[in-house]
């Protein structure tokens, strides 16, 4: 597969905010706080605690995408996941900063 | 303007109490997500791609100054400090917290609005006539029953779940300004045999993945058979509807699939049905209450211009340029209805700032009587400034920055959320918007290129309006290609009394390449055009041919 790299999301219940699913478990606003999964079965795993996370109504609609490793960090595959990480690009005072390493996770 | 009576305090009243609880109850732990969304839906809440959007009804696109002061206030204190003003006269705040939601609603309450039925399978927000009421070309005002729609189309029972949204326009004025052919429902005003009022019934327009212009099942309705009328539509469309698939669930479809005439049967011989020999009748006792709150305000005597409005229209270049396109003929001597573009060269299509609804609200109450409109064409309008004021005016919105002169322009861009917030596009819509915006930003060449339109679409939604435009259009809509975003671009369709469908030029443009292609359409045009003639009017006597020859020459 083209893409086997990926990482979990969700919008997080109280202000709707995207937020990806940490190796430790916890919700990140960061993309490079993102746990990176190959293997179906780190996903389904990912994918599971996500779902106790919506049960727990910290996050809603969670789901997985393709991401590419790279130095700088993880970069979503779709144009999509780029803005979702990023914010709007017409309002960049809105945005976040994405590339950076996971610094406080 | 319509003020609530005691019926209306409290029924949004209990409304906001109840999706209080609702919020406390999901937050809580006591809706699942699956439970809770059809509720914040019904209230109007969405969640995007970075945040929920509260999506606030503007009746038929009317504003008070009190209200616009409120819809600021919000903007400011729950959202990021501005608005998002839609083709459908709806605001939409991009980033409010969900606790903060029912607070919102019991601010909106306070002036007499809401969000209810701005999403689900009812009938949404009435749109009309931004200019109903004081248009100079306007037959009857089309406000007293977009009313009585709104009224009676408010939680009404047997009309809540419909196999899919079901949209109404109304239009007074033979000058279509509301698209009427491009909704489930269009009416238009027109006079009787004996030259009472009535309306014209269209049906089963739309846009969406399946665009298709409505088609007449009445000529001519007498005006207190309306709702009547209109319940036998929904009735039929509730009967027949398709609730198996979601792609054809709109009455469009259901039209086309029954045929025309085998469906104006079916509505006539329910609305027979339920009228027997007596059609039920709006009482005129009601339709005079209604009217009552839109009886013309108190105009003055005024001069249609002035020595010092003659020398300024002389004398000032840009101030005769922005009174070019964004006054229009107002049926009162001695007034203007003056449209504010929300589109400033590179800005946000429809975005508006806090601070420049509160000047909007001051001008009106200033250069009028407190009142504003929302256009479906993401503009805000002032509906009764004195024309001696115009030049006054003008220099108010110059200082607040809201005085660019391109109504109707190639730069008035129509352009929905795309992907940079909706979670259903394809594409970015707005940053296209802003490129071709700013290519185009000489305002000597948008006069000189004349009326044209830009209509923008982050999928096949349209909720950009991408099929149809005002007076012929360039329609781009964004389509995803592997991951990366692509543009379709159509020509020539028209939302107006002659509406049309636009057509699609050929292969998509990328990013890139997508403001060259409009560019080079518009020179095209230009090169083209006879003397006098628009872009539709070119369109439509050279067709498609060298407009194609021209953007895939390269190729
Ligand atoms: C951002 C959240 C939005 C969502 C999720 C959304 C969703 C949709 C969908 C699914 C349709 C197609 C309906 C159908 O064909 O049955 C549609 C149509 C439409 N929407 Fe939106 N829309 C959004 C925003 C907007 C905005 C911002 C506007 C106004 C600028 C708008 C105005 C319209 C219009 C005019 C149509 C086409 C008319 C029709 O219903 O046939 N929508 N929308
Ligand atoms: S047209 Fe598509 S992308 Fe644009 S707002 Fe509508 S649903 Fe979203």
């Amino acid at each position: 597969m083209a893409h086997s790299h990926q990482i979990v999301t969700a919008n997080r219940l109280r202000d709707g905010a995207v937020v990806y699913l940490t190796a430790q478990g916890r919700w990140s606003e960061t993309l490079a706080c993102g746990a990176v999964v190959e293997e179906p079965a780190a996903l389904a795993d990912l994918l599971a605690q996500a779902e106790r996370s919506v049960a727990d109504r910290v996050v809603v609609a969670p789901y997985a995408f393709a991401v590419t490793p790279r130095a700088d960090g993880p970069h979503p595959v779709q144009k999509r996941e780029q803005i979702r990480a990023a914010g709007p690009t017409v309002h960049p005072q809105f945005g976040r900063a994405t590339g950076l390493a996971c610094a406080a996770e | 303007m319509y003020r609530y009576d005691e019926f209306d305090h409290t029924l949004v009243a209990e409304r906001v109490a109840q999706f209080r609880d609702q919020v406390n109850r999901r937050v809580a732990g006591g809706l699942s997500e699956d439970e809770f969304k059809p509720l914040r839906l019904m209230n109007g809440l969405y969640l995007q791609l970075h945040a929920y959007m509260l999506r606030v009804a503007i009746p038929y696109g009317v504003l008070s100054a009190v209200q616009m002061r409120r819809l600021a206030h919000i903007a400011r204190k729950y959202d990021k400090g501005y608005g998002h003003f839609t083709t459908r006269q709806n605001i939409q705040y991009n980033w409010p917290d969900l606790e903060d939601v029912p607070d919102i609603l019991e601010e909106l309450a306070e002036v007499e609005m809401h969000a209810i039925q701005t999403s689900g399978n009812c009938i949404r927000n009435v749109t009309a006539d931004q200019f109903a009421g004081v248009a100079a070309d306007e037959f009857d005002d089309p406000r007293v029953y977009a009313e009585i729609i709104r009224q009676w189309s408010t939680l009404h029972p047997e009309f809540s779940f419909l196999p899919r949204k079901f949209k109404i326009a109304i239009t007074g004025a033979p000058n279509d300004r509301a698209a009427v052919k491009v909704h489930d429902i269009g009416l238009r005003m027109v006079a009787g045999p004996d030259g009472t009022p009535g309306f014209e019934v269209i049906v089963g327009g739309g846009q969406g993945r399946t665009p298709m212009i409505g088609y007449v099942v009445r000529d001519y309705l007498p005006v207190p058979q309306l709702l009547a009328y209109l319940e036998a539509v929904l009735r039929v469309y509730n009967q027949f509807g398709r609730r198996d698939n979601l792609y054809k669930a709109r009455i469009k479809i259901l039209v086309h699939e029954t045929g025309k005439e085998e469906f104006t049967r079916l509505v006539e011989e329910e609305f027979a049905a339920m009228a027997g020999e007596d059609p039920p009748a709006l009482p005129g006792a009601e339709l005079a209450r209604i009217r009552a709150y839109f009886q013309p305000p108190a105009y003055a005597d005024l001069p249609a211009t002035t020595p010092e409005l003659d020398l300024a229209l002389a004398g000032n270049r840009a101030f005769a340029r922005w009174v070019k396109t964004a006054v229009a003929e107002h049926k009162q001597a001695g007034y203007a209805i003056v449209t504010i573009s929300l589109k400033p060269i590179g800005g946000i299509p429809g975005d508006a700032s806090a601070e420049e609804m509160d000047a909007v609200a001051d001008l009106s109450e200033r250069f009028g009587f407190g009142e504003i409109r929302v256009s479906h064409e993401q503009n805000l309008v002032l509906p009764d400034v004195p024309r001696r004021d115009l030049f006054a005016l003008w220099q108010a919105l110059d200082a607040a920055g809201l005085a660019t002169a391109n109504v109707g322009l190639v730069s008035d861009i129509i352009a929905c959320p795309g992907l940079d917030y909706c979670n259903l596009a394809n594409a970015r819509s707005i940053p296209i918007a802003q490129e071709i915006s700013e290519r185009f930003a000489d305002l000597d060449r948008q006069h000189d290129i004349g009326e044209l339109k830009v209509k923008i679409s982050g999928c096949i939604n349209a909720c950009g309006h991408h099929h149809v435009g005002h007076i012929g259009h360039i329609g781009i809509l964004g389509v995803d290609r592997k991951g990366v975003e692509f543009y379709q671009v159509t020509l020539g369709g028209n939302a107006t009394e002659s509406a049309a469908l636009g057509d699609i030029v050929g292969p998509s443009f990328s990013g890139e390449a997508i403001t060259d292609a409009v560019e080079t359409i518009v020179a095209t045009y230009i090169d083209r055009r006879q003397a006098g003639e628009r872009f539709l009017d070119t369109y439509r006597r050279i067709g498609m041919k060298p407009f194609k020859e021209a953007l895939y020459a390269a190729h």
